[in-house]
């Protein structure tokens, strides 16, 4: 699935990932391949971007409150602002 | 005579000068307006996407939502958000903008006026400075975010404004600014920012039937939703004002630089006059005063 993380400043990130882990405003979910169509609101705190399948390759946001939107297997979050964190293979 | 050409002379340096000058500070501005039309278009995809995400929402809903953002109360107190520029040097582009404001006032909220309720927050030193020394009722002043100029900095002044709306300071919010349209044009608007207007989308387009899942209702969604909207809205108008400001200024300087052009043509025929003169004359001595002695 496509990922994109978007801010007002810039566009962070974009690209094919295997997942994504989202802070949302009822707690931490996950997003993986073809998710249904989605709305979420999204609380402060650390996105984390599953590159591929293996665990180790992972890419970590600190990001302020914002929404992601899922539809076609497209992920489009908007955050108002996010830093990133760490990037490990 | 050289007393005459020596002034010409000194008048040539001067407007050289200022030629160098303008011609720097419209160089200036083309380099930061380019970075200013990068900040747009790199804001762009987000707005749109905002504004996607809003209007799926509202296709997905029936009947009126929106809550106390969205709602029209009867205009009482009116605040308009007036974006200038921290500078001069802009050709009529803060004049512009200062004279819509107060042409807005005159024509849609004069009785308002009258009552002493329209309030003003100026982004951008220039209009503060004019609305503070005509005894408007500047209370909050936003100027140095152009200096460094972040989504955060607007947001605390969205916020603010969204907050005194809340507690009913103000009924109605308008953002008197200039849209970036190119270098040479700006258009300067009015545009309305609470209560938010909100218009069911016509449906055409293709996502509207999607079966979305919301999480968590649509109505704090929406809830959520409208102050970033409104957020990003206010950043919109700041960067395209700080684009119009930049333009602005590189058509005025550019401007500046082409008169000082043709004062300088017009300076070098009348110095080149006023040597040939000199020249002729001291001629005419030498030739009639050699004229004297052979005869």
């Amino acid at each position: 699935m496509t990922l994109e993380i978007l801010t007002p400043e810039r566009k962070l990130y974009g690209g094919q990932v295997y997942g994504v882990q989202l802070p949302g405003i009822d707690g931490l979910f996950e997003v993986l391949d073809r998710h249904a169509p989605m709305v979420s609101a999204l609380k402060k705190g650390n996105l984390k971007v599953l590159v591929d399948k293996g665990q180790g390759n992972t890419i970590n946001y600190s990001i302020e409150s914002g929404f992601v939107e899922i539809l076609h297997n497209k992920v489009t979050v908007l955050v108002e602002g996010a830093n990133l964190v760490d990037k490990s293979h | 005579m050289s007393g005459a050409l020596k002034e010409v002379r000194g008048r040539i340096k001067s407007v050289q000068s200022s030629q160098q000058i303008t011609k720097a500070m419209k160089m200036v501005s083309a380099a930061k307006l380019r970075r200013a039309q990068d900040a747009i278009t790199q804001m762009r995809p987000y707005a749109q996407k905002m504004q996607e995400v809003l209007s799926n929402i509202l296709s997905n809903t029936e009947g009126s939502i929106g809550g106390d953002l969205a709602t029209e109360r009867a205009p009482e107190k009116v605040l308009l958000i007036v974006i200038t520029s921290d500078r001069g040097l802009a050709g009529a582009y803060n004049s512009n903008v200062i004279k819509l404001a107060k042409q807005t006032i005159r024509e849609h909220y004069a009785a308002q006026e009258a009552k002493g309720n329209v309030t003003i927050w100026s982004i951008g030193k220039k209009g503060f400075e004019h609305f503070a020394k005509n005894s408007y009722k500047v209370t909050d002043t936003y100027k140095d975010i152009f200096l460094n100029l972040t989504f955060e900095n607007v947001q605390a002044c969205a916020e603010a404004a969204v907050q005194a709306y809340r507690d009913h300071k103000f009924d109605v919010v308008e953002i008197v600014y200039s849209e970036f349209r190119n270098a040479a044009t700006q258009a300067f608007l009015v545009s309305r920012f609470l209560p938010v207007p909100l218009a069911k989308p016509a449906v055409s387009n293709k996502n509207l039937k999607t079966d979305f899942i919301f999480e968590p209702s649509k109505e704090e969604l929406i809830a959520e939703l409208i102050p970033k909207i409104l957020n990003t809205q206010l950043f919109k108008a700041v960067l395209d004002a700080h684009a119009s400001e930049h333009g602005a200024r590189m058509t005025a300087m550019d401007k500046a630089s082409e008169n000082a052009n043709e004062l300088l043509r017009n300076l070098k025929i009348s110095y080149n006059r006023a040597r040939q003169a000199a020249i002729t004359t001291e001629l005419t001595e030498i030739v009639s005063g050699a004229a004297a002695l052979a005869g």
